[in-house]
């Protein structure tokens, strides 16, 4: 057994809330980079340009890249010989969210009811995912998302029968359908198979993969390099002004699933697609 | 065309301004999304008054980041509008000229738009620290106890915009998209 103790977790969490929100990571810029490269409209092209600006201003001055500094998405790898002491992990995560949030000048875009909607005022309680492996290490990471790009997002249940074109036009269709609202150039996460709540969590995940690693598996990266292409020749461009650069990536992840079913789940975010990861 | 324009402005700029043109903003406007809306909305059903004159003025559809010690405010760029199109027809009736956001609005706010003479511009949705830095002044007025979504009087300088629809309903939205579309 190893001892991990709260505190650590806490700080943790906090300083990733903080540097998940300055810091635009290094795979996404780059991408940006690239793409203003090669943007075809002209006005997509200034956009794109305005946006590297954007993330460098925000890095100089340590404020958030963008005001919808989202509700906090964790994804917990803890292994089986990790004995955490001083508190609760969960308790200890949602610590690590709130004096991250309030120490960090982030927004507090949390409401502690879907209906009644009064705001929480420390951005907690975070959306906590745990996966227990053998070892006795804990992995933390962290996907601050928000919701103008979380809201175009969806989930559908098709049939075997639909294939793998079926699955194409889902994400066809979301994505034009999504158009100027998530904040484009995008990053698509796209979760296969499992259950209806396990597509949404692998659509999550295919989030938190770095946009310039594909899928290990050939016809998942066929697919993630085609989609890639057809989402950039919708037209919609960067801010949806029109232009070439809609999407920076697609990101898919697959699990077995049911012989009667197909689930597909299509997380979108934005060019802010924020993750950090700690190692204890 | 590029166009300077001083906010509050009256019907008759508004219609001046077409979809594509590029604008630079400055002079007072309010923030308002989602909550503010709403209550703004249960006052004129209640026929009391609002928290400011919203004739010829222009609501930013943003919820600002807190300002760090020696800011005016913190990360403000905007947010997803469609959210404020049950409640803009009502606002645009009693006479908003102005709304800034980004992304798609509906019929009816476009109809409202064409009929009374508003104009819907587009601020880079996610460069919120590159709009801060043109807010000058910054003051809650009214709900505070919404947080982010209290209704705030700003006042900005050269806010870089870009008319998206505007008061005859041309959508650059369609515009640019199918420049450059080449399938489905």
């Amino acid at each position: 057994m190893r001892d991990i103790n709260v505190s650590t977790i806490i700080e943790s969490v906090k300083n990733m809330c903080m540097n998940a929100n300055y810091y635009l990571n290094e795979d996404i810029k780059q991408a940006m980079k690239d793409g203003l490269k090669n943007e075809q409209s002209p006005i997509g092209a200034q956009v794109l340009d305005k946006l590297l600006i954007n993330a460098d201003l925000a890095a100089q001055k340590k404020v958030a890249i963008c005001q919808d500094t989202g509700m906090a998405v964790v994804f917990v790898t803890i292994g089986q010989e990790v004995h955490i002491v001083g508190g609760g992990l969960s308790d200890a995560i949602n610590e690590g969210v709130r004096r991250g949030y309030n120490e960090g000048y982030l927004r507090k875009s949390v409401v502690r009811d879907p209906i009644d909607r009064v705001n929480t005022g420390d951005n907690t309680p975070a959306i906590i995912h745990y996966e227990i492996v053998p070892g006795d290490s804990l992995k933390i990471e962290l996907a601050p998302k928000g919701f103008g790009s979380e809201n175009m997002s969806a989930l559908k249940m098709l049939k075997p029968s639909d294939g793998i074109e079926g699955v194409k036009n889902f994400i066809l269709e979301t994505v034009d359908k999504a158009g100027p609202n998530p904040c484009p150039p995008i990053v698509v996460g796209v979760g296969i198979g499992g259950t209806m709540e396990k597509a949404s969590i692998l659509a999550k995940r295919a989030l938190m993969r770095p946009i310039n690693v594909r899928n290990k598996i050939e016809y998942v990266r066929d697919l993630e390099n085609e989609m890639l292409q057809k989402i950039n020749e919708l037209g919609i461009g960067p801010a949806g002004l029109g232009g070439t650069n809609t999407a920076l990536a697609v990101n898919v992840e697959t699990y077995p699933t049911h012989i009667a079913g197909l689930p597909v789940a299509i997380n979108i975010s934005c060019h802010v697609t924020r993750h950090a990861e700690t190692i204890l | 065309m590029h166009y300077n324009i001083i906010a509050p402005f009256n019907r008759d700029e508004a219609r001046k301004l077409k979809a594509g043109d590029t604008v630079s903003l400055s002079g007072i406007i309010y923030t308002a999304r989602d909550a503010a809306h709403k209550r703004l909305i249960e006052l004129i059903n209640q026929n009391k008054e609002l928290p400011f004159d919203i004739k010829n003025q222009t609501i930013y559809y943003v919820g600002p980041c807190p300002a760090k010690d020696g800011e005016v405010i913190g990360s403000a760029g905007p947010t997803s509008s469609y959210r404020m199109d049950a409640y803009a027809p009502t606002l645009i009736k009693l006479g908003q000229t102005g709304m800034i956001g980004k992304g798609i609005r509906n019929e009816a706010v476009i109809n409202a738009m064409k009929e009374f003479g508003a104009v819907y511009f587009g601020a880079i949705g996610g460069a919120g620290a590159l709009m801060a830095e043109c807010v000058k002044k910054h003051e809650v007025i009214a709900f505070p106890e919404l947080g982010a979504e209290s209704i705030r009087k700003l006042e900005v300088e050269a806010f870089p915009l870009t008319v998206i629809i505007d008061s005859y309903g041309n959508n650059l939205y369609e515009i640019g998209k199918n420049e450059y579309r080449k399938c489905i």
